[in-house]
């Protein structure tokens, strides 16, 4: 299998970005879906949430971990939530 | 894609006479409301604020979709929600649901499937800090009392610091 590297965008929010130290990335990545893009960034800054536990969204749509990833796609990285 | 904007999120104080007007109807027998508002302990540690992060886009998208959803399964005529983002004191309202229906048992019913759904679903999260100077995330990373089915023996929050475990622990679920 030759994975294509690809740039896409990871932005992340409330514990994400504070562990992150930024808002949002640009990464390459040979990553196919967003959960593999997830295992690598959670190893990269230290993420601690299992991802069945968290949501994803790609392009400003909630979407499955397993979804193919494209490139200039945006993946928006959401821990668990809490709203009320 | 059509807005039917029954959901919203502000960064000002609800305001609920207004909120609550634009489901006036007369038919409406009943009308059920929840108010969810910052409190003073959780988890037996003193807050003494809330800071409330969301997505806006899809907090609307994914909250007008919990509506449509409870207007199909229960007999009520209409619905809002409403979310506030930012900074909160003690006592503010941080989150309202409004149901109308001709009778009440439908009004109490959708207005508990909406707020339920709005807390497990849309992209919101809470920081609370502490009358100790304190502060964190409220979610249940590491709560061991509320071992998620998805997430079967945590191996990596063994590997948090003792002050990152403090925190999750401190914070773990709110209600």
């Amino acid at each position: 299998m030759s994975a294509a590297v690809k740039a896409v965008t990871a932005e992340y929010f409330a514990v994400f970005r504070e562990q992150a130290g930024t808002d949002r990335e640009t990464v390459e990545t040979a990553a196919e879906t967003p959960a593999a893009l997830y295992q690598e960034l959670a190893a990269r800054h230290g993420f601690a949430e299992h991802a069945e536990r968290c949501k994803v969204a790609v392009n400003d749509t909630l979407s499955d971990w397993h979804s193919p990833l494209a490139e200039g796609d945006r993946v928006l990285f959401f821990p668990p939530v809490a709203g009320g | 894609m059509e807005q039917t904007a029954r959901m919203s999120v502000t960064a000002s104080a609800l305001d609920i006479a207004t909120l609550q007007a634009a489901l006036d109807d007369a038919r409406a027998g009943g009308y059920a409301s929840f108010e969810g508002r910052v409190r003073d302990r959780n988890e037996g540690r003193e807050v003494c604020a809330l800071h409330y992060e969301v997505h806006a886009p899809i907090c609307i998208s994914e909250g007008d979709r919990i509506i449509a959803e409870a207007l199909a399964r229960f007999d009520i005529l209409d619905a809002r929600c409403s979310h506030r983002t930012g900074d909160l004191e003690l006592g503010e309202v941080a989150v309202w649901v409004g149901v109308t229906a001709r009778h009440r048992d439908a009004a109490f019913a959708a207005c508990r499937y909406i707020i339920d759904e709005v807390k497990h679903r849309l992209p919101i999260w809470k920081k609370e800090f502490y009358v100790d100077g304190d502060s964190g995330w409220v979610n249940c990373a590491g709560c061991a009392g509320h071992a998620h089915p998805g997430a079967p023996g945590d191996a990596r929050v063994a590997g948090l610091s003792a002050g990152q475990d403090r925190r999750v622990r401190g914070v773990a679920h709110s209600r």
